[in-house]
């Protein structure tokens, strides 16, 4: 497996970063740590003229918080979020979401906003997005805009992003007062993709379920404080809807199954976790 | 940098094992050929050269990181370590090593290489790990020989020796 060929850039500049995206549109993609598009473009799946790597652009490799949002730039990578001091006091849900993905020996390389650019339908990140009610920050040589998570992912690998387009940040609001934050997972191997993912999110007027790895893209539910067999109902409602298919890894009915348990599971920690 | 182009090859520098480095490649080289074809480092192994089974894991300035999901121009100006690298001198191997040896922690010896640079990372940064760490850590590695128990053991003891050398230095 070897990639087609392209050009590669490696941006001095933003302003470099923008003029050959907009030069080249769809032929161009952005190269951060690699993780998703390197097996793509071996695999063939991708075959730009150009990459352009942002990896030498500093302003970029920063996280920036205030007491309200965390904005991670499109240099960070995943290993340098989830090492952050502040990560667990500022959004417990992204601490812990991010050990779950990929592998310690590829958050290394793996950036936060190249998960999100890749869509993956059962990304940890976007995931965690959705949930938080986060926002993306596009920027191209005209203008700069913020498109929140739930406008961004849009199905199958494919979001909102325009080919002329960086992703220069990601932004996931703090941890809120009286919110409760968990993650929970089921894959073959820890590291592997997931079969399915949810992030629960837990507040005084009810519960925000997403969940990853069914449908095309990750989906959200917010519901109100539902308990008993009424959540069990909600749930299986959930479950029902998100289209599941088979597929080599677990069949349809496991996969809704999952959703039911690990769904209640997480709800239930967040609820915990609001005391 | 200018763009480089496509069908060209470009001149690429890194430092390798403490010593510079340099040859050239199309953009489009994974870092695993161009270790092991252009500079003659066979000892980076290449399993499913889509980031899975960790065969190629290397250093790369300071973390592990897998040299199949990495391309060539990447790394130019970067500072690798490759299993070559490992060896304190000829004939003498690392702790690391040595405990892989007596701990029958390799049957084949595919996954080897990966694994003892991952674990060189792990215990610098962590020179106490528990068992359940260590086995999570090593989720990113697959090895169909040994079942891991002794790739487990070996880490423990390694990371023991080195407590004590330290200790006594
Ligand atoms: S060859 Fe790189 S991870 Fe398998
Ligand atoms: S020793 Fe053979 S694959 Fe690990």
């Amino acid at each position: 497996m070897k990639p087609a060929r392209f050009d590669y850039l490696r941006a001095g500049t933003l302003a470099e970063a923008h003029a050959t995206l907009a030069a080249e549109g769809e032929d161009a993609r952005v190269l951060a740590g690699g993780q998703s598009l390197v097996p793509m473009l071996s695999m063939r799946m991708a075959r730009p003229k150009v990459l352009i790597d942002i990896m030498h652009l500093p302003q970029l490799a920063k996280i920036e918080s205030d007491v309200n949002t965390i904005h991670i730039g499109a240099g960070v990578r995943q290993a340098k979020l989830l090492a952050w001091p502040e990560i667990h006091e500022r959004q417990p849900l992204l601490a812990a979401a991010l050990p779950w993905v990929g592998h310690a020996q590829t958050r290394s390389r793996g950036t936060i906003c190249g998960s999100v650019a890749h869509a993956d339908p059962s990304a940890e990140i976007p995931l965690v997005l959705l949930a938080l009610k986060g926002a993306i920050h596009l920027s191209s040589r005209q203008k700069q805009r913020r498109v929140s998570a739930i406008d961004f992912f849009t199905g199958m690998m494919s979001t909102a992003r325009n080919d002329d387009e960086l992703i220069e940040a990601v932004e996931a609001p703090c941890r809120a007062p009286g919110h409760g934050y968990a993650f929970r997972e089921f894959g073959r191997r820890h590291g592997d993709f997931a079969i399915v993912a949810c992030a629960a999110v837990a507040h005084a007027d009810g519960v925000r379920l997403a969940i990853g790895g069914v449908a095309d893209c990750p989906a959200v539910r917010d519901y109100p404080d539902l308990t008993g067999t009424a959540l069990d109902d909600a749930l299986d409602e959930f479950a029902w809807e998100l289209d599941a298919r088979d597929d080599l890894h677990a069949t349809e009915s496991f996969r809704r199954n999952l959703v039911r348990q690990l769904g209640r599971a997480a709800i239930e920690e967040a609820r915990r976790c609001r005391a | 940098m200018p763009r480089m182009s496509a069908d060209a090859n470009h001149r690429i520098r890194f430092k390798l094992n403490g010593r510079m480095v340099e040859a050239d490649a199309e953009p489009r080289m994974l870092l695993t050929d161009f270790l092991r074809y252009n500079l003659a480092m066979t000892g980076t192994h290449v399993g499913c050269e889509h980031g899975v089974c960790g065969a190629c894991t290397i250093e790369i300035d300071g973390v592990p990181a897998r040299a199949c999901l990495t391309l060539a121009v990447q790394a130019d100006g970067a500072d690798i370590r490759t299993i070559e690298g490992l060896a304190p001198a000829p004939g003498r191997l690392s702790v690391l090593q040595e405990a892989f040896r007596r701990h029958h922690a390799l049957q084949c010896g595919f996954c080897t290489a990966g694994i003892l640079l991952s674990l060189e990372c792990y215990l610098r940064d962590n020179p106490s790990p528990d068992e359940a760490t260590l086995r999570d850590y090593l989720g990113g590695h697959l090895c169909r020989c040994t079942g891991y128990v002794t790739i487990i053991a070996a880490a423990l003891d390694a990371a023991e020796r080195l407590r004590d050398a330290n200790k006594d230095a």
